[in-house]
C-alpha cells in the first residue's frame, strides 16, 4: 500500500529538498525504515527507543495518532510528522 | 444566540449545575480548606536574583527556630537524569522540572523556589525562612528573548543545543528548539502579490491570573504510600509527575482532587506537591500543607511566553492572498518548553496558502518557566497576524471580514504545518459575524473604533474513563475523573442522560481522585466535553445493553425480544420504564468505559469589538463586544457561552493591560493584583456571543473544543479597532494607556 509522506521541513537536508515521497508500508514504524532507508539518519531524528521523539507526532490523514509507530496504515493516506501541541 | 441547534431532548437545554449550590454557598471544598490531623504548614524560600550560583545554603539557624520540623532544599529530591518524559500533552526534561521545583546549583529566575520549611504554623515557617542563609554568586542575566539569541549573552543551562524536531545542534545556546513549517514557493508568492505588509510585534509575559493560588496537602504515610490533596487540572498528572520526580511507583501515589478556582492551564504542572511530599517525610510522616500567596503564584509559577513575531503577507488586487512568512520567537522561561510550537502552527490557520513560511524559536531566558495559558501561543500569533491582515484588507480596499471569507480556509485546505482539516465550521462563523447586527450596525464618533480579527485552536481528545452505575431508584451514579473546571459535571452528565433516555436530573456526577477511577488526562486542551462525553456515550450504551438484559431476565425472554428506546423498555405488549426497571434489579448495573478519541476537529472564532480611545490618557474602552464561533453542539449552551465570554475577558486583559514588569536586576516588580493588572466588571461590557453549531463528525454528539479559541482574537481585535479609532496602529501588547499614547505621538510625528 503506497502512501505519501510529507518530509518535515528541517529534515529535508536528508532528503535534498525533496518534500514529498511515496513509501510502501503498513505501519508508520515501517514508514520510518523505509524513509531512513532512502534518507540515512531520518529514523534517528525522527525516533528514539523505538518510538517517536517526544514532541514529534504524526498525521495520518489529517488526524493526529495516538499509537505512534504501531499505527497501522490500512489504506493509502498522507502521512505528515509535526511537532506536538500543548493545550491549556 | 444560537445559530442552528440539532434535536435533543437534553442536549442544548441549560439545566442547574449539579455543583452550583456548594460552590455558591460556600459549602465546596477547595484546597485551602483541607485539614488534616496534626497537619504542619510549609513555605518556600524564592530566589532574590535573576540568575546566580548557588554556594552554599546555611538552614541550621531555621531548624534551630522551636516549631521548624523540617527543611528541604534541592539536595532532598532525588538525583534525576536528562530524562525526557511525556507529561500529559506536554513534553518535559524531569532535571529541568525537578531544578525548578528546587533549585540546584543555579537559580535561573527572581522567585526561583530554593529551600521549604514546614512548621507548627505558617507564620513560623515565614520566621524559618529568614533564617536560611543562602551563598550566591550573581551571574549576568538576560531576560528579553532577542537579547538571549545575540552571541555573548549570558548562558543559562550550559549542556542546552537547539533541537529541530529530533535533529540536535552542537554549540551552547539559548534557543531549545527551531521548528519550521514550509510549503510552495515563497518567493514567488510574494512576487505575485500587488500589496505586501510585513511588521513586527512584541507581546509581554502574561499570567493565567487563576482565582486560587496553587495549594497542596500531602501526607507520606509511614508504608510510603503518598496521598495528596490539591487543586489540580488534573490529578493523574499529579500523580505522574510526583512519581517520576520523587522516583516513585505511581501506585503507591494517590491523589484527591478538591474544587478548583481556575487553572487555564497554569495548574497542570505541578510546583508543590513534591516539595511537601518531601517535607512530609522529613517531619515524621505528618501531613504538611502548602499554599501560595499571590506574590508566589506571579513569581513561582509559570506564566505564558513573551514573544517578538514578524509578520509579511502578500495579497494580489483581487482580495486573494499569495504568499505568508512569519518568524516567532517565544520566550520560554528558565527552561525549554514554551509554546512557539502551537503559535507556528496556528498563526495563519484561518488562511489558505499555498505559499508559505513559518520558523519558531523556543529561548529560555531568566524568567519563571512558562506553563500552559489557554490556547498556548495562540494569542500572541494571533494578534500579528490578524493585525497584518486588516492592514491588507485596508490596502486593498476591502471589507476585513469579506477578505477573511475570500482566503477563509474549508475543508479539504491544508494547515500551515502539513495537514488538512476535516469538517470545519470557519466560514459559517464568517457568514454569521457578518450578518450580526454589531457588524451590520454603524459605528459613529470621534476616536471610535471597529476591529475585527479571527481565532483558532487545535483542540484535544485526551484519555477519559467513566464509571455508572444503576441506584433502585432509577438515578445513575456517574463517577468521572476530569476536573470540573467549566461546568463538564453538567455536560458529561448531559451526554449521557442523552445516550440513556432518562432526564438530566437522575444523573449524578462526582470527580473522584486516581483511586477511585480510570485514567483521565487533565481538564486542557479544551479537551473534557469531547472525550469525557465520548466516554459516557460509551457507557450509556452499555449500561443500555446490561439493562436490556435484565429487562429480559425479568420477563424471561429473549434479550432479542426487548426493544429499548428514549429509556423506555418494552417486549411482546409490556413496558418499564428506566426507573421502574431499576427497582427491579435482581443484579445490580455497574459498567465503565475508557476512550482516547481522535476525532476532535479544531475550533475557530471572529470576534468584533468597538473601542473608543481617549486620546490624551491613552485608555481604551470597550464600547461593544461580539464573540463568534463554531461550537460543534452546544451541550450546555450558557456554559459554552460562558466559555467565550471567560476567554474574551482573559484576552481583553492580555491586550490592555496585564504585562510583568522587570527592573534591571532581573527582579520582578509587580507581584500582586494592585500592581499587575487584570480586568474587573468595571472594565468590560457584556460580551454578546453567537454559537455556530456545526456538528462535528469525529464524536457522537457533534462536540467540538470551545474553551480556548476565545482567548485568541481579542488582542488582534482591539488592535484593530484602535487603529480604526486613532490611526495608530498598535505593534506591542499590552496596548496600555501609556503605550496608546506613545504610539499616538509616534504615529502624529
Amino acid at each position: 500500500m503506497i502512501h505519501e509522506v510529507w518530509i518535515p521541513p528541517v529534515h529535508r537536508d536528508l532528503t535534498a529538498g525533496v518534500e514529498r515521497v511515496q513509501v510502501e508500508a503498513a505501519t508508520v514504524g515501517a514508514t520510518v525504515a523505509a524513509l531512513d532507508a532512502r534518507f540515512p539518519g531520518m529514523a534517528a531524528r525522527l525516533t528514539r527507543d523505538g518510538k517517536l521523539r517526544p514532541g514529534i507526532a504524526v498525521a495520518i490523514d489529517g488526524v493526529l495518532s495516538s499509537r505512534g509507530l504501531r499505527q497501522r496504515l490500512n489504506a493509502p493516506c498522507e502521512i505528515h510528522f509535526v511537532p506536538a501541541i500543548a493545550g491549556g | 444566540m444560537t445559530v442552528t441547534s440539532p434535536q435533543y431532548k437534553v442536549i442544548g437545554t441549560r439545566p442547574l449545575r449539579p455543583d452550583g449550590i456548594d460552590k455558591v454557598t460556600g459549602r465546596a471544598i477547595y484546597g485551602a480548606d483541607v485539614k488534616l490531623p496534626g497537619m504542619l504548614h510549609g513555605k518556600v524560600l524564592r530566589s532574590p536574583h535573576a540568575h546566580a550560583r548557588i554556594l552554599s545554603i546555611d538552614a541550621s539557624a531555621a531548624r534551630a527556630l522551636p516549631g521548624v520540623r523540617a527543611v528541604v532544599t534541592g539536595n532532598d529530591m532525588p538525583a534525576i537524569g536528562d530524562k525526557i518524559a511525556d507529561s500529559g500533552e506536554s513534553v518535559v526534561n524531569l532535571r529541568y522540572v525537578s531544578n525548578n521545583l528546587l533549585a540546584r546549583e543555579k537559580v535561573l529566575y527572581y522567585g526561583h523556589a530554593v529551600a521549604a520549611v514546614a512548621a507548627d504554623n505558617v507564620h513560623i515557617a515565614e520566621d524559618a525562612l529568614r533564617l536560611i542563609k543562602v551563598e550566591y554568586e550573581v551571574l549576568p542575566h538576560v531576560i528579553d528573548g532577542r537579547a538571549a539569541m545575540t552571541a555573548g549573552a549570558p548562558i543559562l543551562l550550559p549542556e542546552l543545543r537547539t533541537d529541530e524536531l529530533g535533529k540536535q545542534g552542537d554549540a551552547p545556546t539559548n534557543v531549545a528548539a527551531h521548528i519550521r513549517h514550509q510549503r510552495g514557493d515563497l518567493a514567488q508568492g510574494f512576487a505575485e502579490a500587488d500589496v505586501i505588509v510585513e511588521r513586527t510585534f512584541h507581546t509581554a509575559t502574561v499570567h493565567q491570573g487563576y482565582i486560587e493560588p496553587q495549594t497542596a496537602t500531602v501526607l507520606w504515610n509511614e508504608d510510603d504510600t503518598l496521598h495528596i490533596w490539591c487543586s489540580t487540572q488534573g490529578a493523574f498528572y499529579v500523580q505522574e509527575q510526583v512519581a517520576e520526580l520523587l522516583q516513585m511507583p505511581t501506585s503507591r501515589i494517590v491523589v484527591t482532587p478538591t474544587e478548583i478556582g481556575g487553572g487555564f492551564g497554569g495548574k497542570i504542572n505541578v510546583y508543590l506537591e513534591p516539595v511537601a511530599a518531601l517535607l512530609s517525610r522529613k517531619t515524621g510522616h505528618r501531613p504538611v500543607k502548602m499554599t501560595m500567596t499571590r506574590a508566589e503564584v506571579l513569581a513561582g509559577t509559570g506564566p505564558t511566553s513573551g514573544s517578538y513575531i514578524r509578520v509579511k503577507m502578500g495579497a494580489r488586487r483581487d482580495g486573494a492572498l499569495t504568499a505568508a512568512e512569519a518568524e516567532l520567537l517565544y520566550e520560554a522561561g528558565a527552561y525549554p518548553g514554551s509554546p512557539v510550537d502551537s503559535g507556528c502552527g496556528g498563526i495563519f490557520a484561518p488562511y489558505k496558502l499555498e505559499n508559505v513560511q513559518v520558523d519558531g524559536y523556543d529561548v529560555v531566558v531568566n524568567r519563571p518557566k512558562s506553563a500552559a495559558y489557554r490556547a498556548p501561543g495562540g494569542t500572541n500569533a494571533i494578534f500579528a497576524s490578524e493585525s497584518v491582515v486588516d492592514e491588507l484588507a485596508e490596502k486593498l480596499g476591502l471589507d476585513p471580514l469579506a477578505f477573511r471569507l475570500q482566503n477563509a480556509v474549508r475543508e479539504g485546505d491544508r494547515r500551515v504545518d502539513g495537514p488538512v482539516y476535516n469538517r470545519i465550521g470557519y466560514v459559517e462563523t464568517l457568514e454569521a459575524a457578518r450578518a450580526h447586527a454589531h457588524y451590520q450596525t454603524p459605528l459613529t464618533g470621534k476616536h471610535r473604533g471597529r476591529g475585527v480579527a479571527a481565532g483558532f485552536w487545535f483542540n484535544w481528545g485526551g484519555k477519559s474513563s467513566v464509571t455508572a452505575s444503576v441506584n433502585a431508584d432509577g438515578a445513575v451514579n456517574l463517577i468521572e475523573g476530569s476536573t470540573d473546571i467549566g461546568g463538564s459535571r453538567a455536560s458529561i452528565a448531559m451526554q449521557l442522560a442523552e445516550t440513556l433516555g432518562i432526564p438530566y436530573e437522575d444523573i449524578r456526577p462526582q470527580v473522584v481522585g486516581t483511586a477511585s477511577i480510570g485514567y483521565n488526562d487533565a481538564t486542557g486542551g479544551s479537551r473534557t466535553t469531547f472525550g469525557a462525553g465520548w466516554a459516557v456515550y460509551e457507557v450509556g450504551n452499555k449500561l443500555l445493553a446490561e439493562m436490556r438484559q435484565r429487562a429480559a431476565d425479568y420477563w424471561d425472554a429473549p434479550v432479542e425480544a426487548v426493544a429499548v428506546d428514549n429509556g423506555i423498555f418494552t417486549q411482546n405488549g409490556d413496558k418499564l420504564t428506566f426507573r421502574e426497571l431499576a427497582g427491579k434489579l435482581d443484579v445490580p448495573v455497574t459498567v465503565s468505559a475508557s476512550v482516547h478519541p481522535q476525532g476532535y476537529g479544531p475550533g475557530f472564532g471572529l470576534h468584533i469589538v468597538d473601542v473608543e480611545v481617549d486620546v490624551e490618557t491613552g485608555k481604551v474602552t470597550i464600547l461593544r463586544y461580539t464573540a463568534v464561533q463554531d461550537v460543534g453542539t452546544a451541550i450546555h449552551p450558557s456554559y459554552v457561552e460562558g466559555q467565550l465570554q471567560g476567554g474574551a475577558a482573559q484576552g481583553v486583559g492580555w491586550a490592555l493591560n496585564e504585562e510583568y514588569v522587570y527592573d534591571e536586576q532581573g527582579r520582578l516588580l509587580n507581584t500582586s493584583l494592585l500592581d499587575y493588572r487584570m480586568p474587573t466588571t468595571l472594565d468590560l461590557p457584556m460580551i454578546d456571543t453567537v454559537l455556530v453549531e456545526v456538528p462535528n463528525p469525529g464524536h457522537p454528539y457533534g462536540v467540538r473544543g470551545v474553551g480556548e479559541v476565545p482567548i485568541v482574537p481579542p488582542a488582534a481585535a482591539l488592535a484593530n479597532a484602535i487603529y480604526h479609532a486613532t490611526g495608530a496602529r498598535m505593534h506591542e501588547l499590552p496596548m496600555s494607556p501609556a503605550r496608546v499614547v506613545a504610539r499616538l505621538a509616534e504615529v502624529e510625528r
